[in-house]
């Protein structure tokens, strides 16, 4: 037992769910607080199996307001903590999701998704959570979002949403889906001195100096943990830089508008996208997780047909790339968009184009994944 | 603003470090709490309580709910963080397995533990979590203005209740009891010295301690019950209080003209949830 056993470098057949709490594990996670639920249980029964080995904590608990909380609390105990989850327990999480945006508690919560909504289709794949992962807690805020398409990017991937939580200071998601989640292919684990890891910004401010809330131009403020002697508040009621509450439209505007900045202002470092064939495309697939690989295969197939047409694959779904879809938009023909709902994403992609080029959305409700045929006719019909 | 007369402003002047100043945020204050409420006396209670056990202050942490006992975490001068409604105890949960070191103190109201947080609260008891957890019961969901809760006693009005609240209120102690509870005991806010004692016991134990204490809510539990002031109220608890140690929870029940039943209900030591992380798990792993 002990930290040797952390990082199991190596070449491996896992599933996605498994590669998941691997690269958790990897990016040094020390608590696991969950909710069992298909299709994402497969990481949480790995936790427990993988976390005691690291003199760390897998604790079932009774739902998932009690999962979101108990990472947030560990965080702030000064671990680097994680939770999973799919479609109905996310909406469980959202209540406390907000709370540690507004407490700014770096952290990482996976979503497997499945086929909605209410219980939907538990052993299926969905991606129709995607605006729930920006708008699902109350309030305005920005958030972080990343869509691994493989068992080796959910494991990348999940080390990277540690890292920007320690970054910006903030809750992370991973959108993975269910056909990731549970398909298995080779996922590389690399040494562990090989692993770019970020660890945790604890201030170097004495008790009396640190504020909670105050930061620079880059709007991440430092950290802290319980029992080090800085006696801090924290509340979820709007607040001040010393973290107190402060119920005022003054307090507000200055609170809500620094979450907001501090990943906005930060998007061109945080955004992650693939460009594939873009050096020629008109028409530009934009698809994310599971459908950008099926669309692969549909561009592919028009590219066959003669269509010059490239894709545009999100690795970070939130903060949208607003930017890139309108440089794009001044040059190409048509945007395709790919995702297993009935146009989530699309709508950002539209809103962005604002009607400099034609804008088309390959539906489907869930339960299956597309077929090629169907993206590759969508992508001839926009070259149109 | 009328002026003060001459020896007022002395006293003032006088008086300008409080007490506890050093255990309460005073850049916090005034708080928010009415006159004639009870949450006063018991945080005075709290901080003495600690005081008295010596554990250092930096290695305490508070944790609370929402509500006008959810406050507390705001006013104490220690590591303290105000969650969600009925969340303290799952947050408190993370903090402290993170964090050996902490004493987690969870402090909130009757509506945000045995409501909306009831099971967050009975699987906590389940597991025998090292949280000691103060319930302030004063029968009402006081910061929303006085609606019916889980204690509310049958037939006391309130403002969802205007005909008088119709279902079986929670008795805290038995529910702690039976759900795995290692330290139970009921104080009313005016039992000061005996409930500053209960809390200076439990907070050095380990496992899951629940200390409930009932407490005047005079704006929106005495005023819809024309029970009189504050202070009436809190003579009123006070007075029809017994005091039974070892008493048998299932007779903790409170209504609207009986008794309340005092004292340290159980004081046992069972294993925690921490004790079979590092021993159980730990021996299966080849550790310790
Ligand atoms: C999810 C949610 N539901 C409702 C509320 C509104 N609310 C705030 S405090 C409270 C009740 C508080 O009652 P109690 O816990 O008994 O505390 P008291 O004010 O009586 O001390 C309610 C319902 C909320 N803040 N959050
Ligand atoms: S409403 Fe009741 S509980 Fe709240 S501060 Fe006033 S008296 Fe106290
Ligand atoms: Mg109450």
């Amino acid at each position: 037992m002990g930290e040797e056993r952390r990082v199991l470098t190596g070449e491996h057949f896992l599933t996605g769910d498994h590669a998941c709490a691997e690269g958790g594990m990897a990016a040094g996670c020390m608590f696991f607080g969950g909710y069992p639920i298909t299709p994402s249980t497969e990481i949480a029964e790995r936790m427990s199996l993988r976390l005691p080995e690291v003199g760390g904590i897998f604790i079932q608990m009774e739902d998932e307001m009690a999962s979101m909380n108990s990472i947030l609390g560990a965080a702030w105990g000064g671990w680097k903590s994680m939770t999973c989850t799919s479609g109905p327990g996310f909406s469980l999480m959202m209540e406390n999701l907000g709370l540690g945006i507004v407490l700014e508690t770096p952290t990482v919560l996976v979503n497997i998704q499945r086929g909605g909504p209410s219980t939907g289709l538990p052993t299926l794949s969905g991606q129709a959570d995607m605006m729930q992962a920006k708008w699902g807690s109350h309030g305005d805020y920005e958030i972080i979002a990343l869509a691994p398409n493989s068992p080796q990017e959910i494991f990348d991937h999940t080390i990277k949403a540690f890292n920007l939580a320690e970054q910006y200071r903030t809750p992370v998601l991973v959108m993975s889906d269910e056909s990731v989640g549970h398909m298995t292919e080779k996922v590389i684990i690399p040494p562990r001195e090989e692993l770019k890891l970020v660890p945790r910004n604890y201030t170097k401010k004495k008790p009396g100096e640190y504020l909670p809330f105050e930061c620079g131009e880059d709007e991440i403020p430092e950290m802290v943990k319980a029992g080090d002697g800085y006696k801090i508040h924290i509340t979820g009621l709007t607040h001040d830089k010393r973290g107190y509450p402060d119920i005022s439209a003054e307090a507000q505007d200055w609170m809500v508008r620094h979450l907001m900045n501090k990943i906005q202002k930060n998007k061109k470092k945080i955004i992650e996208v693939e460009r594939i064939n873009m050096d020629d495309a008109e028409v530009v697939v934009v698809s994310y997780g599971i459908s950008s690989r099926v669309a692969h295969r549909g561009m592919d197939l028009a590219r066959k047909t003669g269509v010059k047409v490239g894709m545009l694959r999100l690795i970070t779904v939130w903060p949208f790339p607003d930017y890139m879809i309108k440089e794009l938009a001044e040059r190409v023909k048509a945007f395709v968009t790919v995702e297993l709902n009935f146009g989530q994403i699309a709508l950002e992609v539209e809103r962005y184009v604002a009607g400099k080029a034609k804008c088309y959305l390959v539906p489907h409700a869930g339960g299956d994944v597309h077929k090629p045929e169907d993206i590759a006719e969508a992508i001839k019909e926009a070259a149109k | 603003m009328n002026k003060p007369a001459a020896h007022l402003e002395t006293a003032i002047v006088e008086q300008d470090t409080h007490p506890m100043a050093d255990l309460l945020r005073m850049d916090r204050m005034p708080h928010i709490w009415c006159s004639g409420c009870g949450l006063g006396t018991g945080l005075t209670c709290f901080i003495m309580a600690l005081k008295e056990t010596g554990i250092p202050e930096d290695k305490v942490a508070v944790v609370s709910g929402i509500g006008c006992t959810g406050r507390v975490a705001g006013y104490l001068n220690l590591d303290s963080f105000h969650t969600t409604h009925g969340r303290g105890i799952p947050f408190a949960t993370g903090l402290a397995l993170a964090n050996p070191d902490l004493r987690v103190v969870v402090y909130s109201g009757d509506g945000d533990l045995v409501a909306i947080g009831g099971n967050h609260f009975i699987h906590s008891a389940r597991r025998n979590m090292d949280l000691m957890v103060v319930c302030v019961n004063n029968f009402t969901y006081g910061m929303t203005g006085g609606q019916a809760g889980p204690t509310t006693p049958i037939s006391a009005k309130a403002s969802t209740a205007p005909y008088g609240s119709y279902d079986y209120p929670f008795n805290i102690p038995y529910l702690a009891i039976a759900s795995g509870a290692t330290y139970v005991a009921r104080w009313t806010s005016l039992h000061m010295r005996r409930l500053k004692n209960s809390m200076r016991e439990a907070l050095p134990k380990k496992g899951f301690r629940v200390i409930e204490i009932i407490c005047p809510c005079p704006t929106a539990f005495a005023r819809k019950n024309r029970l009189g002031s504050g202070l009436d109220l809190m003579k009123h608890y006070h007075d029809n209080s017994i005091i039974k140690h070892g008493a048998d929870p299932r007779e903790a029940d409170i209504d609207m003209n009986g008794k309340v039943v005092c004292g340290t209900f159980l004081d046992i030591e069972r294993p925690t949830f921490r004790d079979f992380q590092t021993e159980n798990i730990a021996k299966q792993l080849g550790g310790e």
